[in-house]
């Protein structure tokens, strides 16, 4: 019986998922231990069964990320969280405190959409259409929304890393990392 | 907008990052408006102050794990500017547009044969259980295993030029840290050949689709436009350096030779309330009419030529098709993406056998300066980095006008035309309908990471509301 595997990218810049993708041709090994459920590889945009395994890259940024990190944590037994951005914030989280700004999120918003020299903005708006999902007042990280199960460090973990990492998540033994393996970078 | 119905593809798959799509449409379904709409935002340009400058590099390749390295080198050529390095020693530059065709190849090799290939080889409207990549593996394990052995490819030789895959460190402020080893270079012209014959099976692919399906080519969402790109001094591709050119829908200069360094002078964004991805246009043509395109179809039409002989052929088949007349299709990315993958793979050969990379003067460095600028062609197009540095070292000014966000009126464009197409008038509107949507953006393969330099995603739903602004029904892909 194949796993379910589902993953998704939140608030990160897809490298995590790209790294997946780096464990190259024993994808087809990986095929015949699992079964896809949503993932920005398919086009499956919601759950379709419950799942077995569900990795999150990317940490929250706004509500839409909070939305289906919940979702994943309802429909997936074991939950991993996957590079820096999932487990720390990454680099994202470097808007939470911004040294002498008093509203970093808004000195963020206001740099991108107001105040670049190449910007053209006649209504002097902030993007602020409804159909935008509303930003959180920081970003957070996974383990702060949700119940987070297992962890894999890296600004991404190698392929090498996600490789042993499934063999050990897919057995359901405890996983033996070896050091060149684990980088926090 | 409040009288009319919305429909929305969210989110929008098999893309890079998070975005989603509105379709306006009015009582009869006829539909009015398409938008993508980019739903995150990072704020890179504003956190970023205060570092110190030869971070810079590192951090802000992260905004995009798919094309992290036209960031590092963009930045890396804003802060040579900012050490004083004038000139980098030949083995720094020839390391650096190693690793750019590495780059281009990987990433234009991940989209067409991960994302984008099950949607030409099992058609618009197939089974999404079956049209995706794992699909591909299944019932075409052969055409598979050339994709991912030619973004392994692509990957290592990235891994040998930058230390990492993804996110690595190769380009300081000055130079490379460091060159080529004799073995690394073997190990790769071992496999040249076998990547060659692969880069012309994928083109010979991606052109015979087109030319297979030329008269739905011509019209999914094609419409005329401006496009932009470097070229070198004498016209031809360069991927890593060169001046800008802008041309217009008939192909005529709207200007040349522009050194990158004035692009504040030729460029703005709009922003729009609708959308974190800002509306970049040519400043001399108007906030309305100076939209333009970027990446491999533009670079097609701007340049004079391609200096690798195989290229060059498959450059003169993909302008034939137009009669020398730029190409505006949507869906002729996908060639001249695949045309792009074999020039990578004829400068990578060109470059490893070039004794400078084995080279052990990697860096330059002169008089201090406090602003720079770095302009490289990435995968997706044409990728600006300014900034600004104080004399203690840290930046205090930083703007990014990233590949994506060029193509954003073009994208809105296309879905829009794509809309009106095959979903205006329908009684009911199906997967297999918005799926055609998302084929639309999925050409321009849109990095909504990237857009979003300000930390993104791009997932696609769509709603759809009555006339009153109440919701009917929303359809994400395969609810």
């Amino acid at each position: 019986m194949k796993k379910r595997l589902a993953t998704v990218s939140l608030a990160g810049c897809f490298g995590c998922h790209m790294s997946f993708l780096d464990i190259d041709e024993r994808i087809l090994d990986l095929m015949k231990l699992v079964q896809f459920d949503r993932s920005p590889l398919n086009d499956f945009k919601k759950f379709k069964k419950r799942c077995d395994i569900g990795l999150i890259e990317g940490g929250c940024c706004n509500e839409e990320n909070v939305h289906t990190l919940r979702e994943f944590r309802k429909n997936c037994d074991v939950l991993v969280a996957i590079g820096q951005c999932a487990i720390m914030g990454g680099l994202p989280v470097m808007r939470n405190a911004i040294m002498h700004a008093e509203d970093p999120l808004r000195e963020c918003l206001d740099t991108a959409y107001l105040n670049s020299p190449t910007v053209f903005n006649a209504s002097n708006d902030i993007p602020n259409d409804p159909a935008l999902p509303l930003l959180l007042d920081k970003v957070y990280t996974c383990a702060e929304v949700v119940k987070v199960d297992y962890q894999i460090p890296g600004c991404p973990p190698s392929g090498d890393t996600f490789w042993l990492a499934m063999t050990f998540l897919l057995k359901g033994t405890a996983a033996d990392l070896p050091y060149e393996l684990i980088k926090y970078d | 907008m409040a009288k009319t119905k919305v429909i929305e593809i969210e989110p929008v798959s098999r893309v890079e990052g998070h975005g989603k799509v509105s379709i306006h449409l009015d009582d009869h379904n006829n539909v009015q408006e398409a938008r993508l709409h980019i739903v995150e935002f990072r704020g890179f340009e504003r956190f970023i102050i205060g570092r110190p400058f030869w971070e810079v590099p590192v951090i802000v390749q992260r905004l995009c794990g798919i094309c992290p390295v036209s960031h590092q080198l963009a930045a890396a050529k804003a802060m040579d500017v900012i050490v004083g390095a004038k000139k980098l020693t030949p083995t720094a530059d020839k390391i650096r547009r190693l690793m750019n065709y590495g780059q281009i190849m990987q990433s234009h090799v991940l989209h067409f044969f991960h994302l984008c290939s099950p949607d030409l080889l099992f058609g618009f409207d197939a089974d999404p259980e079956i049209r995706n990549v794992f699909g591909i593996i299944k019932k075409m394990p052969d055409l598979a295993v050339q994709g991912i052995m030619m973004r392994k490819y692509g990957q290592e030789i990235i891994r040998a030029t930058s230390g990492k895959k993804i996110h690595g460190t190769g380009s300081v402020p000055g130079g490379v840290n460091k060159n080529l080893s004799v073995q690394e270079r073997d190990s790769f012209l071992k496999e040249i050949d076998q990547m060659k014959k692969w880069a012309l099976g994928a083109l010979a692919l991606a052109k015979n689709y087109t030319l297979e399906h030329i008269d739905m080519v011509r019209e999914f969402a094609a419409f005329n436009s401006s496009h932009l790109s470097l070229v070198r001094e004498d016209g031809a591709l360069d991927l890593y350096h060169g001046n800008l050119r802008a041309i217009d829908a008939g192909g005529n200069i709207i200007f040349d030779q522009v050194d990158y360094k004035k692009f504040n002078d030729y460029i703005m964004e709009e922003v729009r309330s609708w959308s974190y991805n800002k509306f970049p246009f040519i400043k001399s043509r108007g906030h309305i009419d100076g939209w333009y395109r970027v990446g491999p179809l533009s670079r097609m039409n701007t340049i004079g030529f391609i200096d690798t002989p195989e290229a060059q052929k498959a450059l003169e088949e993909f302008k034939g098709l137009t009669k020398g007349k730029p190409n505006h299709m949507s869906l002729a990315y996908h060639w001249a993406r695949m045309i792009e993958v074999l020039h990578c793979v004829e400068k990578i050969e060109e470059l490893l056998t070039d004794p400078d990379l084995q080279g052990n003067d990697l860096l330059v460095k002169g008089d201090r300066a406090e602003e720079g600028i770095g302009v490289v062609e990435a995968p997706r197009g044409t990728l600006f980095h300014h900034y600004r540095v104080n004399k203690d070292d840290q930046v205090t000014y930083c703007n990014l006008i990233v590949s994506s966000t060029s193509n954003n009126e073009a994208m809105n464009r296309a879905i829009t035309k794509v809309a009106h197409d095959h979903i205006s008038g329908k009684p009911k509107i199906t997967e297999a309908m918005l799926n055609h949507v998302e084929v639309a953006v999925r050409a321009y393969d849109p990095c909504l990471s990237c857009a979003t330099h300000a930390l993104g995603q791009m997932p696609l739903i769509i709603e759809m509301y009555d006339v009153n602004g109440s919701l009917l029904e929303r359809k994400g892909k395969c609810l």
